[in-house]
């Protein structure tokens, strides 16, 4: 039905070129995958910004009297605490919204600076070649030689744990996907002719590495940045469960599974809510990351 | 045009361009105890020596692999050369200034085989055509009407130019690459294979319409092909190239009427013509040598019907064996 919609859309496109911005939004408009990813992604972030606002208690309070009450389905639940309330009587729909907060900015905070890092060195590897790439290739090795979670449960005890810590720690160890898949993809990119075009036309290295290589670099770095989305938001979530992330009592969703965990068999929803929300907002995250690295591609691919 | 007083504007004094590493430390250390071969390298153009004269079309042929697109390259900067010295007007590359460089690799531009790889797949049509001549500040006035004015010049409809290179055929890429070429307001046009990814119709009209750019804007082209009926068509004087070196260079008709080295007569033996009957066909025995592993002496002499002891020793020299045609064969000293 919709699809067929589609189609007869699609028909007019020899008439009338559209401008390449229409021709993304209306691709943006025609990809599933994209509208729901992107949907939870704007619906996450929203609740993150206006926390304050939405949350129906403040997720510090304390109260022993009403401690680990179930949500509002169990036949024990009440509307005043729509997902019941944690170990310290905690409101913990309250909880969640305001962990949204930490997740969602460790996740875009780390994988920014594995980004950061690991494309500088990727492009910078594959187009100069020689002893460049030779230092890179060993900076590489060694990062993968590294037990990267007990590196990082090592750092943040020296530093000491804040919300910029983690996600600069994260953020430093999470940089060797971007590394690998930019450099092979540097090096292929720079052999081709219009590369050798630009060169004949008096283009620097700079010109070159910014205006033919890293736009066409631009659909592996943006799925590589929503896979590293997720995993930075679980890294969080375990240096939280192993207790050197996020401190209580700042509410982390990877903080709550942990706190949840003892209470686990018989209070299953104060794992399960923190895991659905993570599970959500990687899910998410990985559905706009392919949605946009289909649009963007100037082919355009469903 | 093929007048020998009309000054060089690209010269090549013993030009080779050498392929290969030696290799990281280790590699290097274990050489050095006799421990490892030394890398293999590759002579893919081997002490050339070529002038282009201002205004005439060069044709240079030879087999695939023989080391004519990599001599192309490093006659449009792209490649440096290995040894050897490039003229630019009369002057040293290596001597000139940052800003003559500039302007030398500028007025040399290149069109390359695959019109595809040539084109950036993330830019406009328009954004390919003026990103270099909008870096170099070389656009007076507006961006758009400046790419009109090059697409048109290339034949291209300018009203597609916001579109992206999947869009188009082969023969329509093309003209962009030739736009994107033309923008920078080049003197000298290096065509590697520039017609051979197109079928005949479009390269007939490609061709023309490297002929017709030619009188327009006074170009110079090196036309790199392994095509000898498009290269006599369009040349005024062709070289002919053997793994690696030039075997043989001369003015089209006299190449086409009287060939002298016996590598040029059995390439030529092989065009197709109309005239039917009476011509023996035979074809070039056996395949092109490994450039990594060349014969010794003469190239040539494992396949040459005249080959002697001396073929096999000694390197011919190039030498005039009649005005304006030189050659590169033991058999003219008899």
């Amino acid at each position: 039905m919709t699809q067929t919609d589609a189609f007869t859309f699609d028909a007019p496109e020899e008439a009338e070129p559209m401008s390449p911005g229409q021709l993304m939004r209306r691709r943006a408009l025609n990809h599933t995958g994209f509208l729901i990813g992107s949907g939870i992604i704007v619906t996450l972030a929203l609740i993150a910004i206006f926390a304050p606002l939405i949350a129906p208690h403040d997720p510090f309070v304390q109260s022993l009297s009403s401690r680990m009450l179930p949500p509002v389905w169990d036949p024990a639940g009440s509307w005043d605490h729509l997902l019941g309330t944690d170990q310290n009587g905690r409101d913990y729909l309250s909880r969640l919204i305001y962990g949204t907060r930490v997740s969602i900015s460790i996740g875009l905070g780390a994988a920014t600076v594995g980004l950061l890092i690991g494309v500088t060195l990727g492009v910078v590897a594959g187009y100069f070649g020689g002893w460049v790439d030779h230092a890179v290739s060993f900076a590489l090795t060694a990062q993968l030689a590294l037990p990267g979670l007990l590196l990082a449960m090592a750092l943040v005890f020296i530093i000491g744990p804040s919300i910029w810590v983690v996600i600069g720690i994260i953020g430093v160890l999470h940089w060797t996907y971007y590394l690998v898949v930019t450099r092979a993809a540097t090096q292929r990119l720079r052999n081709l002719d219009f590369v050798a075009a630009a060169t004949a036309s008096g283009a620097t290295p700079r010109q070159v590495i910014w205006h033919e290589i890293l736009p066409n670099l631009i659909p592996q770095i943006i799925v590589i940045f929503t896979f590293e989305l997720g995993i930075a938001i679980l890294a969080e979530a375990s240096l939280s469960f192993l207790g050197v992330g996020i401190q209580p009592p700042t509410p982390s969703w990877g903080l709550m599974i942990a706190e949840g965990k003892q209470a686990m068999f018989y209070r299953p929803w104060l794992v399960v809510l923190p895991g659905l929300s993570l599970f959500t907002l990687v899910i998410g995250a990985n559905l706009m990351g392919d949605g946009l690295r289909d649009i963007t591609a100037p082919e355009g691919r469903n | 045009m093929t007048d020998q007083s009309t000054r060089p504007l690209v010269e090549l004094r013993n030009v080779s361009r050498k392929f290969g590493s030696k290799g990281d430390i280790a590699d290097r250390i274990a050489q050095r105890l006799k421990l490892a071969k030394p890398k293999p390298v590759v002579h893919a153009v081997d002490s050339v020596d070529l002038s282009i004269r201002q205004g005439e079309v060069l044709g240079l042929v030879g087999e695939s692999g023989c080391g004519k697109s990599t001599l192309g390259r490093v006659v449009a900067g792209i490649l440096p050369p290995s040894e050897g010295d490039l003229y630019w007007k009369g002057s040293d590359r290596s001597r000139l200034s940052f800003a003559d460089l500039k302007a030398a690799d500028l007025a040399t531009q290149m069109i390359f085989q695959n019109p595809m790889a040539a084109l950036n797949p993330r830019m406009t049509v328009e954004d390919i055509v003026t990103e270099a001549p909008h870096s170099h500040g070389m656009i007076p006035g507006d961006r758009r009407a400046y790419a009109d004015r090059y697409l048109e010049m290339a034949g291209f409809d300018p009203a597609m130019k916001r579109r992206y290179p999947h869009q188009f055929s082969g023969g329509q890429r093309q003209r962009v690459n030739i736009a994107r070429a033309l923008a920078v307001q080049p003197e000298f046009l290096v065509c590697d294979e520039s017609v051979a990814a197109l079928d005949v119709s479009i390269q007939a009209q490609v061709i023309n319409l490297f002929m017709d750019l030619r009188e327009q804007l006074d170009l110079t082209y090196l036309f790199v092909s392994h095509d000898l009926g498009v290269v006599e068509h369009i040349s005024d004087r062709v070289a002919i190239m053997y793994l690696g070196r030039i075997v043989e260079e001369a003015p089209v008709e006299e190449v086409y009427a009287r060939p002298n080295h016996p590598y040029t007569r059995a390439l030529l033996s092989e065009v197709p013509r109309i005239e039917v009957g009476k011509r023996k066909f035979e074809a070039i025995k056996g395949e092109l040598p490994s450039p990594l592993d060349p014969p010794k002496g003469c190239h040539f002499h494992p396949r040459c019907p005249f080959a002697m002891d001396r073929c096999r020793s000694e390197v011919p020299k190039i030498r005039e064996v009649a005005s304006g045609h030189r050659s590169a064969c033991h058999l003219n000293d008899g």
